[in-house]
Parts: structure tokens; C-alpha cells; sequence
């Protein structure tokens, strides 16, 4: 590859330092390269690989595009992608030794396994709540004494409901919301998430309203536990290692990265067999017999994304939604420069005459 | 809440600061915006030829909106604007049928474990 394609494609790890980390691939930075957009061009290169879809978890590698288009999906996961939680608390009776405002944040926290596609956001200005814009939950427990044991020092055992879940929890359908029941799976995510811990005769009576939210505003609405992307690691050999060496070599990676290959003389030699498993510690420039021999880069345009979702919506269906904001977005502009565009235009008319 | 306000006031709005009827440079105030468009914007308008330079700042992080400024050498940065956000509209289609269809073809391949639990 030439220095030039280097320069483009990869991110070079050194002993100290990160080169070559910003985008060059502009309009006039290299003579003879035509780096102007082309939608043509980019749909030839890109690519989306799903590795691991299961559960909650996703993985996927997505390539031939720029770190800002990849780092505008990753935030709008994290940060505008709405789901449903609870906003408000009616605390009518709360004898507990957690105090409202803490026990009304720790609920807040709960993930709401409600499809947030399904309802509005709730206007500002509106004192009602809505069908379309709430979720209702009860929430009424009380803690006595369990009167069939008598010596029994766990209080599990010795009160019932010692332990408020959010299974407690009890969905009161708004007027307008019974055909939601069969649509929607309105269970919580996780059952048996503690709230709160009650002593003897302690009593919670709660009404929660929850509501449609993105986790720019508050982290509760956040669709996601993590979604993270690294770059595709890259590792080059660039002399033989052989032997005690080798080994030496396979221990700075992580495992799995380099293996050892009995050649046919007997000696085992390094050899590169799956870098995308490195974590890049750049444990090898540690050693100065080994460091001159390795060369550690990043693919530019490769990231392998990961997503985990709190369990609301599916990782892929996030995903989607996440690019689908970012259309959106655009959408939006692109209407109020076509209104807005014209006004300019006759504002600048009216001060020439 | 910030989608509420949206809706009231223009989420775009144009600087006037000088009056020469020059139309190749602009700054553009993007409300209720951040990184998330503001760098996304910056390339796909670094990509364009046409322009000169493009830069965009927050302007205080108590203030979610975002400052703009583009140069041209001879379109009218509005018109530069509207390709950008036509062309980074139409890559993130291309994203979004890339993805689908690798998911789906993911989950015809994969038929247990994609259950969610």
C-alpha cells in the first residue's frame, strides 16, 4: 500500500503517541485523489456485517464511513432515541425509611417496557394527562409479619413483602388505553428489580405516570446500557519472530491474536491470526526487542459497534430508529430552508429598493 | 420539554450580520442541535468542492443550539446547506436498507437466538 493510502485508511498506534487520527479524505488535500461526495461511490463501499444479534446484545461491523457519521448514530443512541419512564410520582402514603424524593428517582430509573413508537410526547403546556402521551402504574404494598413463623431472624422470611419489586407494580389503563393490552407487552423489563426494602407494618402507596422522553433530557430515557464502536485493529509483522520470541510476542496481545506456527524445521514462528480480538494495549512497545518489529494501525472507515439494549426495544430495532432521527433531522432542515430560503430572498430585495 | 419548543420557533435561522448582498458567506443558527448533526453536517459539507471552509461551534453548553459558518467560492452557502443535508439524507437512507436488510438476512440465518429475554 503506498504512504498515501496509508495516510487515508489507517490510524497508526506508536509507543507514545496516536498519528494520523484526523480525516483527510476532503476536497484538495492529495493531488489526484477526487474526494468529493458521491452517493455512488459510497454506496459501493459501504457495508453493514451483523456479527452477534441475540438477546440484548448486538454487534455489528459497519464500514466505509467517516468517524462523524458513525459517532452521530452512537450519540443519537444514547441520547435521542425516546422511550417511556416514569416522570411523575403521587406518593399518597410512603412510611418507608426511603424518602419520597429518593424513592421517586430510584422509580424513575426503572425501564418501562412499553413500545415508545405507540405513544406522544407530552405537550408542555398540558395540565391533562392523555392516553396517548401516558402510561399509569399503581403501586400499594405493605409489609406485616409473617404470623406462621415465630423465631425466625431473616426477614424474608419473617415479614411478607419485606422487599418491594417491580413486579408489585400494577398497570391501570388509562380510558382509551384497553386496546393497548393485547398490543403491547406492558410488563417491566425486569421483574424482579428491588425498589425499595420495607420493615414491619411500613406501607408504599404510589401512583407513577410515566411519560415519553429522550436521554438528552434526563439519562432515565436512554434505550440503551451501552453502545460503544472501536476501530478494526490492525497488526503487521514486519520481521519473523521466532521461538522464545514468539512466545514472548503471543503475550503481548490478547489471546487468540497471534498464534504460533510449527514450521518445517521445527520452529515455532508468530504469525497474525486474528487482530480484530486486540485491545490495543500496546503492551508490545514495552519491549525493545520486539518493538521495532511490529507495526499496530487502525482501519480508519471500520467500526465495530456495540449495542446493548436496557431491554425496551430490540438492538437492531435501535439502531434503526437511531438512523431513521438522523433522517429525520435532515428532513426537518431541508422543509425550513425551502419555507425560510424565499423570506431571505424578499428581505434582501426589499432593502435594495 | 426541548421537542416542544421546537415546534414554535424555526429550529434554523440565518445570521444577517453584513448587508453586501453577499450570499457565499453565512452563518446558520441551528437550534436544539449539538455534536451529533453539527459534525455530521461539517463533513458532508468538507466533502463539497464548492466549499472553502466550514466550522461549527456550540456556542455555550447551557445553550443547546449550534453556530454554523460556511464559505463558498461562489454558490450561496444556502444553497450549499440544502445539498448537504439532501446528500446526508440520502446516505443515511442507504444506511438504514443496508442495515435492514443485513439484519434481516442475520435473522433468517439465525433463527433461535434472536429472541429477545
Amino acid at each position: 500500500m503506498s504512504h498515501l493510502e496509508e495516510l487515508r485508511r489507517k490510524v497508526n498506534l506508536t509507543e507514545y503517541t496516536i498519528d494520523n487520527v484526523n480525516s483527510t479524505d476532503f476536497p484538495g488535500t492529495y493531488n489526484g485523489y477526487d474526494d468529493s461526495w458521491s452517493q455512488g461511490k459510497f454506496e459501493e463501499t459501504f457495508q453493514i456485517d451483523i456479527v452477534s444479534l441475540s438477546g440484548c446484545d448486538m454487534e455489528f461491523d459497519m464500514v466505509g464511513v467517516d468517524a462523524a457519521i458513525a459517532n452521530a448514530v452512537r450519540r443519537i443512541l444514547l441520547a435521542e432515541v425516546p422511550t417511556m419512564a416514569i416522570e411523575t410520582v403521587s406518593i399518597w402514603n410512603n412510611t418507608s425509611i426511603i424518602q419520597d424524593e429518593v424513592l421517586a428517582h430510584r422509580l424513575g430509573l426503572i425501564p418501562i417496557k412499553a413500545d415508545p413508537r405507540l405513544f406522544e410526547y407530552r405537550q408542555k403546556d398540558s395540565e391533562e394527562q392523555t392516553s396517548e402521551d401516558t402510561i399509569q402504574f399503581k403501586l400499594k404494598v405493605k409489609c406485616s409479619r409473617n404470623t406462621l413463623v415465630s423465631d425466625a431472624t431473616d426477614p424474608d422470611v419473617l415479614y411478607k413483602n419485606h422487599k418491594v419489586y417491580t413486579r408489585d407494580m400494577e398497570w391501570v389503563p388509562l380510558p382509551g388505553q384497553e386496546h393497548l393490552v393485547s398490543k403491547i407487552d406492558l410488563t417491566l423489563v425486569k421483574g424482579l428489580s428491588r425498589s425499595a426494602e420495607l420493615g414491619d407494618e411500613m406501607e408504599l402507596d404510589l401512583e407513577l405516570h410515566c411519560v415519553k422522553g429522550i436521554g438528552k433530557d434526563h439519562a432515565k430515557f436512554s434505550p440503551v446500557a451501552t453502545a460503544s464502536y472501536r476501530l478494526l485493529p490492525e497488526i503487521r509483522l514486519l520481521r519473523r519472530f521466532y521461538d522464545d520470541e514468539a512466545e514472548k510476542l503471543q503475550k503481548c496481545f490478547s489471546p487468540g491474536v497471534i498464534d504460533l506456527v510449527e514450521t518445517s524445521d521445527g520452529r515455532k514462528v508468530a504469525k497474525v491470526v486474528n487482530a480484530r480480538l486486540d485491545t490495543c494495549s500496546r503492551n508490545v512497545f514495552r519491549h525493545d526487542d520486539l518493538k521495532d518489529g511490529v507495526l499496530l494501525q487502525k482501519v480508519r472507515d471500520h467500526f465495530i459497534f456495540s449495542v446493548e439494549s436496557t431491554g425496551i426495544l430490540a438492538p437492531d430495532v435501535l439502531v434503526s430508529e437511531a438512523i431513521k432521527i438522523l433522517i429525520g433531522k435532515c428532513q426537518k432542515f431541508l422543509q425550513e430552508l425551502d419555507e425560510g430560503a424565499g423570506d431571505k430572498g424578499r428581505q434582501k430585495k426589499g432593502k435594495r429598493t | 420539554m426541548a421537542t416542544q419548543e421546537t415546534m414554535k420557533k424555526p429550529a434554523l435561522e440565518m445570521l444577517d450580520t453584513r448587508n453586501d448582498g453577499d450570499e457565499t458567506v453565512q452563518t446558520f443558527i441551528l437550534h436544539d442541535e449539538d455534536h451529533t448533526l453539527g459534525n455530521a453536517l461539517k463533513y458532508i459539507l468538507n466533502k463539497n468542492p464548492e466549499v472553502i471552509f466550514v466550522g461549527y461551534s456550540i456556542t455555550h453548553p447551557s445553550e443547546s443550539k449550534i453556530n454554523l459558518r460556511i464559505q463558498t467560492s461562489g454558490r450561496p452557502a444556502v444553497d450549499v446547506l440544502k445539498q448537504a443535508f439532501k446528500d446526508l439524507k440520502q446516505m443515511c437512507s442507504h444506511m438504514l436498507t443496508t442495515f435492514e436488510s443485513s439484519t434481516k438476512y442475520y435473522k433468517e440465518n439465525h433463527v433461535d437466538d434472536t429472541d429477545m429475554s
